[in-house]
């Protein structure tokens, strides 16, 4: 790709964006209460939650759109708190694309630069070179309504991207598309934000989306952020149920915490049995004795063993009846039902010469004590 | 249901359709002829064809200086009651103000109050200003009118618009007068377009006010056809009711077709 498009500023030690403390309430319902984040120069970070859970709101007072109640927010070590939106220097790709029905791809493309009184011959080449990055180089002179919704998007993030914002934010960017076209674009915005060294703030509810695309998620839980860490921290070591629910598949025992005398880890005993803490998990929960907590296991770190014989040492069990068998090509899915109805998952790989089992066969889960993530409980740390 | 009930059902909604058109649209037809009479007064049927009241339409002073008037009038009113009356709708659709619904209920009220009350205002103050019987006064009186039509239709084109390209053009670094001239208004165009058409053509047959304001030095179309159907009753007045009913067709027209053309998407 061209020089000017390419590498925008020196990476500074300073963080592209901070936001502190930032909130934001409609009338009497807080929308986003408190949410701290500080994203690095080039980083690609997702804010991830349920709909109503405050990042959308947050994106929309990063790029001005909404005025916050409380807290600042920093772009690049200058405080935008106060700043109009159009004198940001953040670039945004909508839902909807957002794309001016009335100008061509090239126009809407033009639009930022001439915004900056770029001079025209300036103008003309980084349109190019954006049509060229966006791979539609002959889509120039189309207009929208002549484009697919893919290719509009990626005009849109053209356009967004062609002034060399400080940062580019995209509010799920592709939520309007099908899911074959939205794997192909997921890795084409990624490759384009890396090339370009953007620094991204992405917002989507597709949690495989936030694994695929991040180099950090913010899961975002009523206004705040719950976790913030690496796809896999969020998955291995979740930090709440919230957490443990919200990113992909869990089964989740309840019960009370007790601390072992001595050694780190504990108990969780619960009305189905009583289940071993990993010494790392145990310290990271952090629980008191007594308190509500809950046990999270993986589907795949779960293995199906027959009631009978004996159970190895470090391996928790809870016994279980088969109600589902699932084949699902390379992996084969068990649903199963706990002795207080609840219900539970186990996925399997193929071709290792695990036993098959069959619906209504009663069997037990078995995991490693140290597969096994404390969160407290419901009804908060007790 | 059988097909035959049905094939009458559709026959009897067609001559429904029907007699409802003619009984609107029959007595501005009944006019046509009439003017081209060759008779000296107002009768149907005419007892001939002939182009002498076209003739005398055109020959008059009264007539052509009634014409070059209303048009001026309606052009002057249309050019500002669309300028106003655009931001007018602006405010009201985008603006957060106390009293915002109080504002729009006053814009619109030329709508309901009675033509004739404003008309007496008007006059009683213009009397006062001492701008009756000029192109000013009487622009100003049917802006006044014609503000409403515009304010209505930019309001439905701005309903429709995609707030999010807004947003996108202040992303993208456009000031909210720039984004406002660079992107609103070009696709609100097809609305402010059918609003200054409606608001010519309200000005272009308005006769109440138009009574009350012009002077016997300076007349509008409407009004002099008011004088003369009340002093002469020659058929003129039927063969200017007829250019008055073709340009009013031929505006509307216009205005249906850029409605048609407007989703620009």
């Amino acid at each position: 790709m061209s020089s000017h498009l390419a590498g925008r500023r020196p990476p500074g030690d300073r963080p592209a964006l901070v936001l502190r403390d930032l909130e934001k309430s409609f009338g009497d319902v807080a929308a986003v209460a408190g949410v701290d984040l500080e994203v690095n120069q080039g980083e690609f970070v997702t804010l991830l939650g349920p709909s109503g859970s405050g990042k959308t709101t947050t994106l929309r007072m990063i790029a001005g759109f909404t005025v916050q109640s409380g807290g600042t927010i920093e772009i690049d070590g200058t405080d935008v708190g106060r700043v109009p939106p159009h004198k940001r220097d953040v670039g945004m790709v909508f839902q909807n694309y957002a794309l001016f029905p009335h100008m061509t791809a090239g126009e809407n493309i033009a639009f930022p630069l001439q915004m900056r009184k770029l001079p025209r011959a300036e103008i003309s080449r980084r349109v190019d070179d954006a049509l060229r990055l966006v791979k539609l180089d002959a889509y120039g002179p189309r207009y929208p309504r002549q484009m697919s919704g893919g290719q509009q998007q990626r005009i849109a993030l053209a356009r967004a991207v062609v002034f060399k914002p400080a940062l580019l934010l995209m509010d799920e960017p592709l939520g309007a598309l099908d899911k074959k076209l939205r794997e192909a674009l997921q890795l084409e915005i990624m490759h384009i934000s890396r090339q370009l060294g953007a620094t991204v703030v992405y917002v989507t509810h597709d949690q495989e989306e936030a694994l695929v695309m991040s180099d950090r998620i913010a899961i975002f839980h009523d206004g705040k952020i719950e976790q913030l860490g690496r796809g896999e921290d969020l998955y291995e070591r979740p930090v709440s149920l919230f957490v443990a629910d919200f990113i992909g598949e869990s089964n989740i025992l309840h019960g009370r915490y007790e601390a072992a005398s001595g050694l780190g880890g504990g108990w969780v005993t619960g009305e189905m049995g009583g289940w071993q803490v990993g010494e790392a998990a145990g310290a990271r929960a952090g629980l008191a004795g007594g308190a509500a907590a809950a046990l999270v296991v993986r589907p795949e770190r779960l293995r199906l063993i027959p009631r009978t014989g004996e159970v190895p040492a470090g391996v928790n069990t809870v016994d279980a009846v088969v109600t589902d068998v699932l084949y699902l090509g390379s992996t084969r899915k068990y649903e199963l039902q706990l002795p207080n109805g609840q219900a539970a998952g186990v996925r399997q790989q193929l071709g290792r010469g695990d036993a098959d089992w069959h619906p209504a066969d009663e069997v037990r889960l078995a995991w490693d004590v140290d597969a096994g993530v404390l969160v407290a409980g419901k009804g908060g740390q007790g | 249901m059988t097909d035959s009930f049905r094939r009458w059902n559709r026959v009897l909604l067609i001559l429904f359709g029907a007699l409802c058109i003619l009984f609107l649209i029959g007595p501005s037809l009944v006019i046509v002829p009439m003017g081209f009479s060759s008779g000296s007064i107002m009768e149907f049927p005419p007892p001939g064809f002939s182009l002498q009241w076209y003739e005398k339409m055109v020959t008059s002073a009264a007539w052509t200086s009634g014409f070059a008037n209303s048009f001026q009038v309606a052009v002057a009113t249309a050019v500002v009651s669309s300028v106003l009356g655009t931001l007018a709708a602006l405010g009201l659709a985008r603006g957060r103000f106390p009293g915002r619904s109080i504002a729009n209920a006053l814009i619109l009220s030329p709508l309901v109050v009675p033509v004739v009350v404003i008309a007496i205002g008007m006059f009683a103050l213009f009397v006062r200003w001492k701008i009756t019987g000029t192109v000013v006064g009487l622009t100003l009186a049917h802006t006044a009118l014609a503000v409403p039509y515009v304010v209505v239709s930019v309001s439905t084109s701005l309903r429709t618009m995609d707030r999010n390209l807004e947003m996108a053009a202040a992303n993208l670094g456009a000031s909210p007068v720039r984004t406002f001239r660079h992107v609103t208004l070009p696709l609100i165009m097809p609305g402010v377009f059918t609003g200054a058409l409606f608001a010519f053509l309200s000005s272009w047959d308005e006769v109440v006010v138009a009574i009350f304001l012009t002077t016997a030095r300076f007349r509008t179309l409407p009004t002099v056809m008011w004088e003369q159907v009340r002093q002469v009753v020659d058929p003129t007045v039927a063969a200017v009711a007829t250019v008055l009913l073709v340009i009013t067709t031929v505006v509307l027209m216009v205005a249906l077709v850029i409605r048609r053309q407007a989703p620009v998407r």
